[in-house]
């Protein structure tokens, strides 16, 4: 049995012999990473190559660890939000609202009506920008930093600087927004923002089309079609959700199967499936998310209710909320899939700051199929099954 | 002055000294075109800082170039690391001695241009190999490897795609070559389909060769850093670069002459024509770069050998009975 057969082979746990290398079967070890161009951020994967094909990856994440968590539990939980806004940076308001919706459960807040269609909205809108740049960058994996991809790249991050434009007029921030608090939000609506969210979401709808176009070529079909494939059972074993899972066949989307906010009014929500668990899967169930989520914002930026935009007292002092000891969890859907966030609340003298935040990072549980999928493709490959997994390295590492 | 440039030697110094000059200027600038051209197809605005429209900028890139500190790893080759970069210019730049400009402004009139051509393509593969294996870098491995296979195979379907023209036009010699176009039509119309599938091939290979996406496999930014340049600094880095550009300079320049009818043209000069041409196809290679994704390594072997390779082969037979038969007839 050679070496490659051997590794596309179903192998039962790929972390068995973990560091088990054997100079004489003449593998090169290879360091993809830590700093390296297409490891979106800092990451590194270990591949031990023959040839170019992969035999066994194996990922160490932790580069960009910052105590996330720890810091947390000093913090009271009016503080909290601008925090973990650095956690998926493609994507700080889901991590703002995942916090919150823990905070208020914990605490016994009441959300106002106004608050909550605010805050699908804000979702739905930052979907869009995050899965504009998993394109983005997606293509330019495929395609290099200087050729097609760079094309693709610089058109779908002036679609995205449109969204953070819109952000910036609602919050005053383009990225970490600091936005949503303890029982709703601070920032309301500005007069005329409702026409420009269907101004700029019209135009990349219309634009999402060319990129598609742009994208439904030979090459891009050849690079990515059949190339890491995750099949359901891995993808359930391994805790894959999100677009990961939705690609590979499981039909399971927070949004319309555990609602929150104002999903559960949302009748005819599209949750895109598709079967074959392949990067070209994975990138399909993102552009019919991308064209979903346009579609339901238009929807909802129409009918915002009336009405306060915060339940409770205004926050005047950091230490103001008390929680009784307890426990909650909640998730909520990201564009990376289940983010969650679990909150050990001490009581008492210790009532006014989490006793224990445990955040569950989607991209976490994606780079956790690399030892699975990685061995048997090239490294030209890998790239690219590391691309298709959007990962994001600030909320892997916390 | 012209019964002194009758004297080949005396051509040659002075038409090697117009070409270096004019291919470095060229591709100082094609550079800034580049950049230019995929900023406007990017939705932005490319250089623009440097002078007006950013027209200075190539000079501005050579200056930091020079500056940076000129690094050689540790465990690197030196000789073999610092010869690399030179003999890429140098092999690219000797391509330039046979491009037939003008019946007149060739730096060497060679009978067999053509041997010459494919023999300094075939050569570049060299010092690529050379830095890569020198640099002691596992990513430059890699992309060695990749070079190595990728330049090797596609000297295959270059060298019988380039057989058409010349079985067509029954020279080696591309000033012969573009002179018979004139006489006898454009090689890329001269016979339905032949001449452009030819073409198409031909223009392929030298874009493998030369490292442009949708075949710039060994360099592959995303998977492998900078490939063969991952441990060069400033000029040297430069150097592989100008390379890069003379050789996809070259080559539009090449395919003009030998299926474009080079100088032929009505109304203006002869050189207007043939910089024209050449201009057009490098337009047309700069707009592939920036609107196609990168193969993987072994699609671009399968493209080679399963497609580009047999078509040729198919073309040869078809092109000489051709010949043969148009011969028959008296004459093309």
């Amino acid at each position: 049995m050679t070496a490659i057969a051997r590794a596309r082979a179903p192998r039962p746990d790929p972390f068995l012999d973990i560091d088990s290398y054997d100079p004489e079967a003449d593998l090169m070890v290879m360091n993809l990473g830590p700093q390296h161009p297409s490891t979106h951020g800092v990451f590194r994967v270990l591949l031990y190559l023959d040839g170019e094909i992969i035999i066994k990856a194996v990922p160490y994440p932790g580069y960009l660890h910052r105590g996330v968590e720890k810091l947390c539990e000093k913090l009271t939980y009016a503080q909290i939000t601008p925090i973990v806004d650095k956690n998926d940076y493609v994507a700080p308001m889901l991590n703002e609202q995942a916090v919150n919706m823990a905070f208020e459960k914990m605490l016994g807040v009441e959300v106002p009506p106004r608050a909550l269609h605010m805050r699908t909205l804000l979702a739905e809108i930052q979907r869009v920008a995050s899965h504009l740049l998993w394109l983005g960058t997606f293509a330019m994996d495929l395609g290099g930093a200087l050729g097609g991809g760079t094309s693709v790249f610089m058109y779908c991050f002036r679609e995205r600087e449109a969204i953070l434009d819109l952000f910036e007029k609602l919050t005053g921030c383009r990225f970490h927004y600091n936005t949503h608090t303890v029982g709703g939000q601070r920032h309301d609506i500005p007069a005329g923002w409702a026409a420009e969210v269907h101004r700029v979401l019209g135009a990349i709808s219309d634009r999402i089309d060319e990129y598609e176009a742009m994208l439904s070529h030979p090459i891009f079909l050849k690079r990515t079609k059949g190339v890491g494939v995750i099949d359901a059972q891995l993808a359930l074993e391994l805790g894959l959700t999100g677009p990961l899972l939705r690609a590979s066949g499981v039909d399971h989307d927070l949004r319309r199967d555990a609602p929150y906010h104002i999903y559960d009014q949302i009748k005819d929500l599209k949750v895109a499936v598709e079967s074959d668990g392949d990067c070209l899967a994975r990138y399909k169930v993102r552009v019919v998310e991308l064209r979903e989520s346009i579609r339901i914002s238009r929807l909802l930026v129409d009918n915002v209710p009336e009405g306060p935009i915060c339940g409770g007292r205004p926050i005047k002092q950091p230490g103001q909320f008390k929680a009784k000891a307890g426990q909650v969890y909640v998730g909520i859907e990201t564009p990376r899939g289940e983010l969650g966030t679990y909150l050990i609340a001490g009581g008492g003298k210790m009532g006014d700051t989490p006793y224990r935040l445990k955040i569950r990072p989607p991209s976490l549980h994606a780079l956790a199929v690399v030892p699975y999928v990685f061995p048997g493709h090239s490294v030209s490959d890998a790239v690219a099954i590391l691309g298709s997994l959007d990962p994001i390295m600030g909320e892997v590492d916390r | 002055m012209s019964e002194l440039m009758l004297n080949p030697w005396i051509r040659a110094l002075f038409w090697g000294l117009v070409m270096i000059t004019g291919v470095m200027t060229v591709t100082a600038w094609s550079t800034w075109f580049e950049r230019k051209f995929a900023g406007r197809m990017q939705s932005r605005m490319g250089p623009t800082l440097v002078g007006p429209l950013g027209l200075l900028q190539p000079i501005a890139d050579a200056c930091k170039l020079l500056q940076k500190e000129d690094l050689v790893p540790d465990s690197a080759d030196r000789a073999l690391f610092n010869l690399a970069p030179v003999l890429t210019v140098g092999f690219a730049m000797g391509v330039a001695a046979v491009v037939p400009f003008t019946p007149t402004m060739l730096a060497a009139d060679l009978d067999v241009g053509v041997l010459w051509l494919l023999a300094l393509s075939g050569l570049m593969v060299f010092p690529t190999w050379m830095g890569s294996w020198a640099s002691n870098n596992k990513y430059s491995l890699i992309a060695a490897m990749r070079a190595v296979a990728q330049g090797i195979s596609y000297e295959v379907p270059m060298v019988l795609a380039i057989m058409v023209p010349v079985i067509m036009t029954g020279t080696l010699s591309l000033s012969d070559m573009v002179a018979d176009q004139q006489k006898n039509g454009w090689l890329i119309y001269r016979l339905p389909l032949t001449g452009l599938i030819a073409f198409v091939i031909f223009f392929l290979a030298s874009l493998a060769e030369a490292n442009r996406i949708p075949f710039d496999i060994p360099e592959a930014e995303s998977e492998l850093v900078a490939g063969p340049t991952t441990e060069y600094t400033g000029m040297k880095f430069g150097l592989f670069y100008m390379a890069e550009y003379i050789h996809t300079l070259l080559s539009s320049a090449i395919c003009a002459a030998v299926f474009f009818g080079g100088w032929d043209g009505p109304i203006a000069p002869g050189l207007h024509w043939m910089l024209l041409k050449s201009v057009i196809l490098f337009v047309f290679l700069t707009w592939v770069r920036w609107s196609f994704l990168r193969l993987r390594s072994d699609q671009l072997m399968n493209l080679c050998w399963k497609y580009a390779v047999p078509a040729t082969l198919a073309l040869i037979p078809v092109t000489a009975f051709y010949t043969v038969y148009a011969a028959g007839k008296g004459g093309v």
